[in-house]
């Protein structure tokens, strides 16, 4: 053991020396790297930490924070029910948005990818502009108003499928999937925009010589040409996903209040604000912020080992 | 001037012949996913020609009852009424225009510049931490933007920087979204290339600029997309506190926020905030097609 343990501490400090003495030779990277990572640092990664320290904490923005240790997290699984359900709020549409709008976002970016030119600039415009338009998906809730005055309520009872207004922003029932609606129509969003971009740098070549091969068909060409080529607008169209779909609140809260009937609606990040930004009990917060950190870089790596095997 | 247009000639005579003999390609397919397009495009536009529709509506068009989609005497009054209103503000109109136009305008560039200089290091040579460096800033965009407001608050007040531009600027200038697309685009450039280049004797900044930029513009349009699109829609109510230094976005939407009075400016409001991404992602996106026939190098 203790002969194990020596040689291992001699091959380390070996490691390390070469470490360092690549690091003496690549002086002009970390000059390049260096004002990215100081920003960085101090406006993205203190902060994080500062967080996940908060989470240890009670800490109500006036006051000092106070170590409490983990019990907000024993609270928060143990005894808060609500924030159960938002769990499984989040999860519901993480796990039917979340792999649609990828997929959506990918297909219109390869189908889009092959018209003549002007049509694929208008194309792409239409496709994105829900993403650029800010918060006007509170067009919605227009759409889908409660009363008869409601545009969703005053087809259907024109055609007779409903003869009173269906509320639809406040019966749970219809709550999630309407949000799921909004959230797809906004969905061709980052992702989107990667892969438009990155389709355009595939090298043309290559296709030709998968027909001499014998490729048959476009889907043939897409799994076997297009997709090994587009790998890394793949991972980063996963990473925003991901972001993106655990992270819904705004859809949530404006469309159906806040807090919603029955909490219905309520999500992950809806829970984080109420008690970071209305109870002011910012341990608590950052303790939610913690551990959906956590469940999103599991979800990640489930993800980042799928992709591995795109075209093999 | 002849020769060019022969040029095009020729060239939209290869185009003809390409598509004559565009492999892998059947004709049925084709048109069924026109239709499909078609079908989806039109219900990805529907609300934003709503919302445009009502910006045009006159007041009493507005609250009709049963409402149409379509206006059917359009007016530019409620543009018109909103400018009323925004010039009689204690701070004049400009100066808002100006402050986004700024914010916008240094944010992007500063971070244009110094993002892709990491990601070009970090995406071409390999050197001790550059690797974790990366997977940091991956692994720092899945956390919640509003826990880490108040730690934020706390950094940016001990540099002094509250209401100021810079609270909003220089953050900007490292968000990881724009590193990360970088990263993996500059990825797919061949080495050789930069090695080609560095034997002819150009040193790393030239390298950076003369042969890296060119070849992933359709990432670094991409990119400015991203920044333009975050920094216009920045309400920058958090750190900046002076009525002079407050953004377009947030004057706005103080107008909208007026009530069943201002229905038809608010209305406007929603247009004119989303009109100006628009724009400029129309102007970015043609040329990214542009740049295609450009970047066919690989190893």
């Amino acid at each position: 053991m203790k002969e194990y343990l020596r040689k291992y501490f001699i091959l380390r400090r070996h490691n390390f020396q070469v470490a360092v003495k690549k690091a003496k030779r690549s002086k002009m990277c970390y000059l390049f790297l260096a004002p990215y990572a100081i920003i960085f640092t101090m406006f993205y990664i203190l902060p994080v930490i500062t967080s996940i320290y908060f989470s240890f904490t009670y800490y109500n923005v006036l006051e000092s924070p106070k170590f409490v240790g983990i019990d907000n997290y024993v609270n928060l699984i143990l005894q808060d029910d609500i924030f159960i359900k938002g769990i499984k709020n989040t999860f519901m549409i993480a796990i039917i948005t979340g792999p649609l709008g990828y997929l959506a976002s990918f297909l219109f970016a390869w189908l889009i990818n092959e018209l003549p030119r002007w049509l694929r600039t208008i194309a792409i415009v239409v496709f994105y502009a829900p993403s650029i338009a800010g918060n006007l998906f509170v067009i919605f809730s227009v759409f889908f108003r409660g009363d008869a005055y409601g545009y969703v309520n005053a087809f259907l009872m024109n055609l007779g499928f409903i003869d009173t207004p269906v509320l639809w922003l406040i019966n749970p029932v219809y709550m999630l999937p309407i949000c799921m609606v909004v959230i797809l129509w906004m969905s061709l969003g980052s992702g989107f925009l990667a892969f438009v971009a990155g389709l355009q740098g595939v090298d043309r070549s290559q296709f030709e010589a998968g027909y001499v091969d014998g490729i048959r068909n476009r889907w043939q060409e897409l799994w076997w040409i297009t997709l090994p080529n587009m790998k890394p607008m793949l991972m980063f169209g996963a990473v925003m996903t991901i972001t993106q779909s655990f992270g819904v609140c705004d859809v949530t809260m404006q469309l159906c209040g806040y807090p919603s009937t029955d909490y219905a609606a309520r999500t992950i990040v809806t829970h984080l604000y109420d008690y970071g930004f209305t109870r002011f009990e910012m341990g608590y917060a950052s303790a939610i912020a913690t551990l959906l950190f956590l469940m999103m870089i599991l979800c990640n790596k489930a993800i980042q080992s799928l992709l591995r095997r795109v075209g093999t | 001037m002849s020769k060019k247009i022969k040029e095009e000639k020729v060239t939209q005579h290869k185009l003809i012949k390409l598509k004559r003999r565009k492999p892998n390609r059947s004709r049925v397919g084709d048109f069924f996913i026109y239709i499909f397009l078609l079908l989806m495009a039109v219900a990805m536009i529907f609300p934003l020609v709503y919302a445009i529709n009502s910006a045009l509506k006159p007041l009493d068009e507005l609250f009709m009852f049963p409402p149409k989609i379509f206006a059917q005497n359009p007016t530019f009054d409620n543009f018109s009424d909103l400018f009323v209103t925004m010039s009689k503000s204690w701070v004049t109109f400009t100066r808002y225009i100006f402050n986004t136009v700024f914010i916008t305008v240094v944010g992007t560039a500063g971070h244009l510049i110094i993002a892709s200089m990491g990601a070009f290091v970090i995406a071409k040579y390999d050197f001790p931490g550059g690797k974790t460096f990366f997977n940091i800033v991956v692994t720092a965009l899945m956390f919640t933007g509003y826990v880490t407001q108040i730690p934020n608050y706390l950094i940016i007040n001990a540099l002094g920087w509250i209401d100021t531009y810079w609270s909003i600027i220089i953050p900007a200038f490292a968000l990881p979204m724009g590193f990360f697309l970088m990263k993996q685009f500059m990825e797919g450039l061949p080495m050789s290339l930069i090695e080609a280049a560095k034997i002819d004797g150009a040193n790393e900044w030239k390298v950076f600029m003369g042969i890296v930029m060119p070849n992933v513009k359709p990432a670094w349009l991409t990119m400015i997309i991203y920044s333009v699109q975050g920094l216009w829609n920045n309400r920058a109510s958090m750190y900046i506190y002076s009525e002079e230094r407050k953004t377009l976005v947030y004057a706005l939407q103080q107008v909208q926020s007026g009530g069943i009075a201002r229905t038809g400016q608010a209305a406007a409001v929603s247009v004119i905030v989303m009109i100006v991404p628009v724009v400029i992602f129309i102007f970015s996106e043609s040329q990214i097609l542009e740049t295609m026939a450009s970047s066919g190098l690989k190893d």
